[in-house]
């Protein structure tokens, strides 16, 4: 089954110090830091599955400012190749 | 696929922006604030709630002396720099003189309740219409963590590494409570940073707050619980529910004193 | 302005008002108390505002704020309300806030908490200290005109005597050279446009400024800000019967008004003895005074305290004979007014002190 997302991001991974805020403040779930990709500070930094609802929790609680955050005007389901 | 969505660009498809990086106000670039601060979220809070109201080119932010300190070279808003715990005097002889002006402090806890507490209750009693908003972490974050008036009973700082006992410490202080009692207070309230309900909330009583001080009603006060892994010893990924856990249960959440609008909750 | 017959603090009230003074914050003290209560009173009057603050630390906190905002602002206090003030003295001074702060001293004690502060770091103020009222209502104006155009806090050196004293005098407005706007200053309106201010000690730029000027750096150029201030505001002072004296008397304030009529009565009574008054005790007047002391064999600093100016005299002047003429005096009230100011035992002071160069040169 495809997970509709109203909403996408658009990470800026270099500004992130790898707290982890972001994860547990998304409501559906869809952020999870990478396992071993860092940046070029040295930190894990999140990542984006499909289902976010554009509520822009993340980029509230987020200390640096990493996140810029867009509300689709047709939901997208996972898996359609644009962005 | 491995159904990780491209973040790196902004959308091809037809989308609104939500939230921009640096919200309005926010001037890009790295801060000195440590890996899970619950400060920025406040700051920038506070900055979007004064653009969002129209009251941007009114604004004038006295900072205090504490790790929020550094921020303000970052924010596209008139700063006037005070010593620790004397932002609610300049903010006050500020307001005298500029009386169009929308003038907040921001201090932490060490700098409003240690430092500069005469000052805050005065400030407060004679009701001067400036909004004066204080960064709750329970600790002198800039200093590595030391147990300040606002430590609750058990809290492990520094200087306190047993935990905050009252025969030894004594007891902490309760700053919107203890302020919200005096004639010239129009409105207090206590919010948190540490989830996205909370902020949202916050960003109510800072609307009320800044609209108390616009509409020339007195003295107004959003105490704000932050994330301050760092002062607290814990990893930043613990540092939300360690708020909820040991600083909410003393310093509750909630409006306190709103003499324009609902009565207090 | 015609002069009226005011007493000294009501003129000094008065004078600030003139020289544009529209913020004011106070704590009462003896005897600096009728002047908070001159502006309590006159400000309103004119549009300002008096606060009565509930410490000397809110005093000077609120004036700090109001002079941010761009309005001539000052607070004041007596040596030992001040010594409260003096963390914000020093960061005022950093920060480039232009303050005049006012001391009603109890006695000459307060001469290096004055010009060596007892704040921290490399500051320095300017500090005016009249003789007399006629003098105090032209020096006050002065010390908002130098707290203006070098961007510093400007101390202004009262007493018991001055503030009490009733003398006729003009406390209209003076003339001085245009000063820049203050650019500078605080009220909200480049919020929001790129190029908002901002008044620290600090950190005086925003962070996408054309330069950002970290705080070490902005430290270290405090040393030529304070070379530039040394050296531009003009030293004051007045003198009489220097030229050919044996004996030269340094006195400030007060007591320089009590040595001045004393040494002019004892030059009309054939003694070669000249009197020296610095008016401005920062920058002090040193070159001046090398001068005025040129043909003296002996200068003798006559201060009401333990030996304060004296270290000032012995840096400017380098290899003479100084000695101490001075001395702490004080009645009961504790409130600065001194048994030892009459002209009677000031001469007799300075007398027996000229008393040995006497001999010498009748020998």
């Amino acid at each position: 089954m495809t997970r509709l997302s109203r909403g996408t991001l658009v990470i800026d991974v270099e500004r992130c110090k790898g707290c982890e805020l972001c994860i547990d403040a998304c409501k559906p779930g869809v952020l999870a830091m990478t396992n071993e990709r860092r940046n070029d500070m040295g930190y894990l930094y999140p990542e984006l599955t499909p289902g976010c609802t554009a509520c822009h929790a993340c980029a509230l609680i987020c200390p640096d400012f990493v996140f810029q955050v867009w509300r689709y005007d047709e939901p997208v389901a996972a898996g359609d190749a644009l962005r | 696929m491995s159904g990780i969505v491209d973040t790196s660009a902004a959308p091809t498809r037809p989308a609104r922006l939500v939230d921009d990086f640096a919200p309005p106000l926010i001037l890009p670039g790295a801060h000195k604030l440590c890996a899970g601060c619950g400060e920025p979220a406040a700051i920038r809070s506070v900055v979007e709630m004064i653009d969002e109201l129209g009251l941007t080119n009114r604004a004038v932010g006295v900072f205090g002396i504490g790790c929020y300190t550094s921020f303000s070279p970052g924010m596209d808003v008139e700063v006037l720099q005070a010593l620790h715990g004397r932002a609610p005097s300049l903010a006050t002889g500020l307001k005298r003189v500029q009386p169009q002006s929308i003038v907040f402090t921001i201090q932490g806890d060490g700098d409003m309740v240690n430092e500069g507490l005469q000052e805050a209750i005065h400030t407060a009693a004679r009701g001067e219409n400036v909004t004066c908003i204080m960064l709750n972490n329970g600790v002198f974050g800039e200093t590595g963590g030391h147990m300040t008036a606002t430590t609750v009973l058990g809290q492990r700082t520094k200087n306190s590494l047993e935990g905050r006992d009252p025969k030894k410490h004594g007891y902490p202080i309760r700053m919107a409570e203890m302020l919200a009692p005096l004639d010239g207070v129009a409105y207090v309230a206590r919010g948190a940073t540490n989830n996205a309900g909370n902020i949202f909330q916050l960003r109510k009583m800072l609307r009320s707050a800044f609209n108390a001080q616009a509409a020339g009603l007195g003295f107004s006060f959003v105490e704000i619980l932050t994330m301050c892994p760092t002062g607290w010893f814990i990893q930043t990924g613990e540092a939300p529910d360690y708020l909820e856990d040991k600083l909410q249960g003393f310093h509750k959440l909630g409006v306190i004193k709103d003499t324009a609008g609902e009565p207090a909750a | 302005m015609k002069p009226e017959l005011l007493e000294g603090s009501e003129a000094i009230a008065r004078a600030m008002i003139s020289a544009g003074c529209r913020f004011f914050a106070g704590y009462p003290m003896t005897p600096f108390t009728e002047v908070l209560e001159g502006m309590a009173e006159h400000l309103p009057e004119v549009g300002g505002t008096c606060v009565n603050a509930e410490s000397e630390l809110e005093a000077i906190g609120m004036a700090w704020g109001a002079a941010a905002g761009g309005v001539r602002a000052a607070t004041g206090s007596v040596g030992q309300g001040l010594s409260l003030m003096q963390e914000s003295i020093a960061e005022l001074c950093f920060a480039r806030v232009p303050l005049v702060v006012l001391n009603m001293a109890r006695g000459q004690g307060d001469y290096f908490q004055a010009t060596r502060g007892g704040g921290h770091g490399d500051y320095r103020t300017v500090v005016l200290a009249p003789a007399d009222l006629s003098e105090a209502v032209e020096l006050v104006q002065l010390a908002f005109d130098i707290a203006d155009r070098w961007r510093n806090p400007v101390m202004f050196m009262g007493d018991y005597y001055l503030a009490h004293v009733v003398e006729a005098v003009d406390t209209g407005p003076l003339p001085f050279p245009p000063l820049p706007a203050k650019d500078w200053a605080l009220d909200g309106s480049t919020s929001g446009t790129g190029k908002a201010r901002i008044v620290s000690p600090i950190m005086p730029t925003k962070r996408d400024a054309s330069r950002f000027i970290e705080y070490g750096e902005y430290l270290e150029g405090i040393g030529d800000r304070m070379a530039e201030l040394a050296a531009g505001v003009e030293p004051r002072f007045e003198q009489g019967g220097c030229e050919d004296a044996d004996y030269v008397v340094v006195a400030y304030g007060t007591p320089g008004r009590i040595v001045r009529y004393v040494a002019e009565k004892m030059r009309r009574d054939g003694a070669k003895v000249g009197f020296f008054r610095p008016i401005s005790l920062y920058p002090f007047p040193a070159e001046a005074l090398v001068a005025a002391t040129r043909s003296a064999q002996t200068i003798g600093v006559y201060e009401l305290n333990a030996g304060q100016m004296i270290d000032d005299v012995r840096l400017s002047v380098g290899d003479r004979r100084i000695e101490f003429i001075g001395g702490i005096s004080f009645d009961d009230s504790g409130f600065g007014i001194a048994p030892e100011l009459t002209p009677a035992r000031v001469e007799a002071r300075i007398g027996a002190a000229m008393a040995p160069a006497i001999a010498e040169n009748a020998a």
